[in-house]
């Protein structure tokens, strides 16, 4: 089972989840954003950073990326996609997963380790979890505040989309206190906070980040 | 020769936290009376020829696409000859 990540210009933990991917026991395969390219994978992990100097609007340009034609046309195929952080945003931007990412309501960057609940654990990449597990992983951004429309956060409430959820305090202002959300099929994720950062005792604060990426190697065994 | 300027604002519903500091910065500095202050961006786009409907027709779907986030954001478009 291949997981690809893609490195754009400024991208930061495309290293790190290319790790993670591995110490879950899966191949790695680095993707470039300029090759129009997916190397036959068979799911995709865009990953946390600052692509293109997080100009015009974060993840609005990397959206225009050669690789992201046949990753949007794969997403809408099926295929299993995580954006974490920065590829959380560039998802938002791509209108793959509903909402927006806008700056922190308290102007600072929030760097810590964050508690979450697991709320929806029927997507390839958490099926790991239990239902309402809390985990705790790293958070860091200055743009995290997630954003929709009141209708759009109902349905996403109402279809189980909340992915996971901020607990013991909101730390960026995101509504309903949302860190992560995905599509209606399900396959394509969107996280906040940095599951590849939590993969190992020796470098993060827990292993919990580790069930994002045995959910999605489990995931396509069985399919 | 044509210029065409895009005005882009975050939707009023959204929290303008950089609107907000700016406004904080003000107070500071004695500029009292501001009641609100929200920040935006403005492009000024030249185009090699003139600004016929064609032209401004494909400025605004990339003001639709590119410049703007239609989920959090509304642009105005004009041009300037």
């Amino acid at each position: 089972m291949t997981i690809g990540v893609v490195t754009f210009p400024g991208s930061l933990d495309d290293s790190d989840a290319m790790r993670a991917v591995r110490i879950a026991t899966g191949d790695a395969v680095s993707l470039w954003h300029g090759d129009a390219d997916l190397k036959g994978v068979d799911a995709i992990v865009l990953p946390g950073g600052f692509s293109y100097g997080d100009y015009l609007r974060c993840g609005a340009i990397a959206r225009f990326a050669p690789i992201m034609e046949p990753l949007i046309d794969a997403a809408r195929g099926g295929m299993p996609v995580l954006g974490i952080c920065n590829g959380f945003q560039i998802l938002c931007e791509t209108h793959l997963l509903p909402g927006a990412l806008v700056r922190n309501d308290h102007r600072k960057f929030v760097c810590r380790d964050q508690k979450l609940r697991i709320e929806n654990t029927s997507t390839p990449w958490t099926s790991a979890y239990q239902p309402g597990q809390e985990i705790v992983i790293p958070l860091k951004n200055g743009e995290g505040g997630y954003v929709a429309d009141e209708s759009t956060l109902d349905r996403l409430e109402a279809q189980g989309q909340v992915v996971a959820r901020y607990l013991d305090g909101n730390p960026n202002g995101s509504y309903r206190d949302i860190a992560g959300v995905a599509n209606e099929r399900g396959n394509v994720v969107g996280l906040m906070p940095h599951p590849e950062h939590a993969v190992e005792a020796l470098t993060g604060p827990t292993t919990d980040g580790l069930g994002f990426f045995t959910s999605v190697l489990n995931s396509l065994v069985t399919a | 020769m044509a210029r065409v300027v895009v005005d882009v604002m975050l939707k009023s519903e959204i929290l303008d936290p950089q609107g907000k500091a700016v406004h904080g910065a003000l107070n500071r500095l004695g500029f009292d009376g501001v009641t609100a202050v929200r920040q935006g961006k403005r492009f000024e786009i030249e185009l090699d020829g003139a600004a016929t409907p064609e032209a401004v027709a494909r400025i605004e779907q990339a003001a639709s696409t590119l410049l703007s986030n239609p989920v959090i954001e509304d642009f105005e478009l004009r041009v300037e000859q």
